[in-house]
C-alpha cells in the first residue's frame, strides 16, 4: 500500500503538470484566438494574409509535427526552447488556430445592426469592437472555447515525446516499473475527466454571467 | 430663405443593376420636420441611411450646414470623405431605427451614457445625469437599471430615442421607427416624437406609413416613388389634394389599408 502511495504521488507530480501545460496552453491559445481573429476581419491586407497563414498552417498540420517543430527545429534555428515551453507553444499555437476561426465565426454572428447602432452614436470602428461587438460575441465563442480547452487538455499527453513528465508519461513510468496496467490508467484516466469537468464547470458558468440579457438561442 | 441644414444634390444610389435613387436632389430647412413616404422598396430607407453615413453614396454631393458629408477638400480639389471627416460630420446627425438595435448587454442607462463617454468625453457622473433627464423625458426613469430585454417594444424605442438625443444631434433621422410594434404600443413612441418636435428645434426626417400623425406632425411631405420625388408639400396639400395621380394612388392604397387594419382590430377588441 505504501508503495502504492509512492506511485501515486509519482502520477500527481505529472497532473501538476499536465495542469500547467493546459493553463499556458489555453491562455497562449486565447491569445491567438482572438489576435488572430481579429487580424482576419482587418481592413488591412497583410495582417488579414498573415493571419491566414497562421490558421490555415497550423490547422493543417499535425500537433506532433509542431511539436517537434517546436522543441528540435527552434534551437537550431538558434532559440533555445526547453520542452516545457515548446510543449505550451505547440498546444498554444494550435488550438488557437482553432479559437482564431471560433471568434471570427461569432464576431460575424452578431446582428448587423449592432453595428450600425454604434456606428450611427459616431463610435469608432475600435470601440464598437470593443463595447458592442466583442461583449456579446464573447458569450457566443464560450462553449466553443470550452470544447478547445478540453481538447488542448487531451493533447498535452503528446508532450511526452519529447521527454516531459507529463501526467500521461509519468503513468507509462509506473506500468513500467511495476507491471501494472490498470492502476496507473485508471488514475489518469479518473484525472483527466477530473480537469475536464473542472474546465467545463468554469466555462458555463462564465457563460451564464456573461449571458444576461442577451438573447444566446439566437 | 436660410442655408438649408441638408442640401441633397443629384445624388444617385446603385445596388449593383438596381437604381434606387436616381439624381435625387431636395433641401431641408434648419428645424423642419420632413416626413418621407412612398410604396415599400422607393428608396426612403435608404437616403436615411446615406444621410447616417451608413452606406455609400454611388454619386452626387450632401451638404450639411454648407459642409459636405461624404467629400472634402483636399489640394483645392473635392476627394472622397476620409474616415475622420466622417467622424466629424457623424456628431451632427442622429437616428433612430425600426428594430431599435439597443445593446443587449448593457442596461437602459448604460445604454444612453456610452456614447457621450466615448464620443464626446463626458465624465460617468454627467453623462449619466443627462441620462436621467432623458429617461424622465421619455417616461422610463424608472427602468434604468433594466436590461432591453426585459422592455416592451415601445419602452426599447423611447430608450433607443433617448440614446440618440444624448449625442444632442442637429439632426434626427427616424426609419418607420413605429412600425415593429405592436398596435397599441405605437402612440407612446410617437408622443415622445411630438414631444421632441414642439420643446426643440432640432431638424427630423421621418420615413413613415403612419399617415395620420405625418399629416399633423410633419412641417412637409415628400411623396417618392422609384426614387424620385414625384410630390413634395405641406401634409394638408399632399393628402387632401395631391395632384399627381401616382401619389393619390398611393394614399387610396395605404388609407384603405389602414382602415380595414383598424376595422380588423376593432372587430377583435
Ligand atoms: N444593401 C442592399 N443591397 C442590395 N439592394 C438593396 C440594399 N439595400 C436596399 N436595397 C434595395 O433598394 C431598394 C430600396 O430599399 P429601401 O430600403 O430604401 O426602400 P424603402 O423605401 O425604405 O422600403 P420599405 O418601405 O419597404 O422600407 C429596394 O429594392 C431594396 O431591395
Ligand atoms: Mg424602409
Amino acid at each position: 500500500m505504501q508503495q502504492w502511495l509512492g506511485y501515486l504521488e509519482l502520477i500527481l507530480d505529472g497532473a501538476v503538470l499536465t495542469v500547467q501545460l493546459t493553463v499556458l496552453g489555453c491562455a497562449l491559445a486565447l491569445f491567438m484566438a482572438f489576435v488572430a481573429g481579429l487580424a482576419r476581419m482587418s481592413k488591412f491586407r497583410i495582417l488579414r494574409i498573415l493571419a491566414t497563414t497562421y490558421i490555415e498552417f497550423f490547422r493543417g498540420t499535425s500537433i506532433f509535427v509542431q511539436l517537434f517543430w517546436a522543441y528540435f527545429v527552434l534551437p537550431l534555428a538558434g532559440i533555445p526552447v526547453s520542452p516545457f515551453i515548446a510543449g505550451v507553444l505547440a498546444l498554444g499555437l494550435n488550438v488557437g488556430a482553432y479559437g482564431a476561426e471560433v471568434v471570427r465565426g461569432a464576431v460575424q454572428s452578431i446582428d448587423k445592426g449592432q453595428k450600425e447602432a454604434g456606428l450611427a452614436l459616431n463610435l469608432t470602428p475600435w470601440q464598437r469592437m470593443r463595447h458592442i461587438i466583442l461583449p456579446q460575441a464573447v458569450v457566443v465563442m464560450l462553449p466553443t472555447f470550452g470544447n478547445n480547452a478540453i481538447e488542448l487538455l487531451k493533447g498535452t499527453a503528446v508532450v511526452s515525446l519529447i521527454s516531459l513528465a507529463d501526467m500521461t508519461f509519468q503513468s507509462q513510468v509506473v506500468r513500467a516499473q511495476t507491471g501494472s496496467t490498470a492502476m496507473p490508467f485508471l488514475t489518469i484516466l479518473v484525472l483527466y475527466f477530473a480537469i475536464a469537468m473542472v474546465i467545463s464547470t468554469t466555462v458555463r458558468t462564465l457563460e451564464k454571467r456573461l449571458s444576461d440579457g442577451l438573447d444566446v438561442t439566437k | 430663405m436660410a442655408q438649408p441644414i441638408i442640401d441633397i444634390q443629384s445624388i444617385t444610389k446603385r445596388f449593383g443593376d438596381l437604381t434606387v435613387l436616381d439624381n435625387l436632389s431636395f433641401q431641408v430647412q434648419p428645424g423642419e420636420k420632413l416626413a418621407l413616404i412612398g410604396p415599400s422598396g422607393s428608396g426612403k430607407t435608404t437616403i436615411l441611411r446615406i444621410l447616417m453615413t451608413l452606406e455609400t453614396l454611388t454619386s452626387g454631393h450632401i451638404l450639411i450646414e454648407g459642409e459636405q458629408l461624404w467629400h472634402m477638400e483636399k489640394g483645392g480639389e473635392l476627394v472622397d470623405a476620409d474616415e475622420a471627416h466622417l467622424h466629424k460630420m457623424r456628431e451632427k446627425i442622429g437616428m433612430v431605427f425600426q428594430h431599435f438595435n439597443l445593446f443587449p448587454h448593457k442596461t437602459v442607462l448604460e445604454n444612453i451614457t456610452l456614447a457621450p463617454r466615448l464620443t464626446l468625453g463626458v465624465p460617468a457622473r454627467e453623462a449619466e445625469q443627462r441620462a436621467m433627464e432623458l429617461l424622465d423625458m421619455v417616461g422610463l426613469a424608472d427602468k434604468k437599471d433594466d436590461k432591453p430585454a426585459s422592455l416592451s417594444g415601445g419602452q426599447k424605442q423611447r430608450v433607443a430615442i433617448a440614446r440618440a438625443l444624448a449625442l444632442e444631434p442637429k439632426i434626427m433621422l427616424f426609419d418607420e421607427v413605429t412600425s415593429a410594434l405592436d398596435p397599441e404600443l405605437v402612440d407612446e413612441v410617437l408622443s415622445v416624437m411630438r414631444q421632441l418636435g414642439e420643446e426643440t428645434d432640432m431638424t427630423m426626417l421621418l420615413v413613415t406609413h403612419e399617415m395620420g400623425f405625418a399629416r399633423d406632425f410633419a412641417d412637409r411631405v415628400l411623396f417618392f416613388d422609384h426614387g424620385h420625388i414625384i410630390e413634395s408639400g405641406p401634409p394638408e396639400q399632399i393628402f387632401t389634394n395631391p395632384e399627381e395621380e401616382r401619389t393619390q394612388s398611393f394614399l387610396r392604397k395605404v388609407l384603405s389599408a389602414g382602415k380595414r387594419k383598424a376595422e380588423k382590430q376593432a372587430a377583435v377588441l
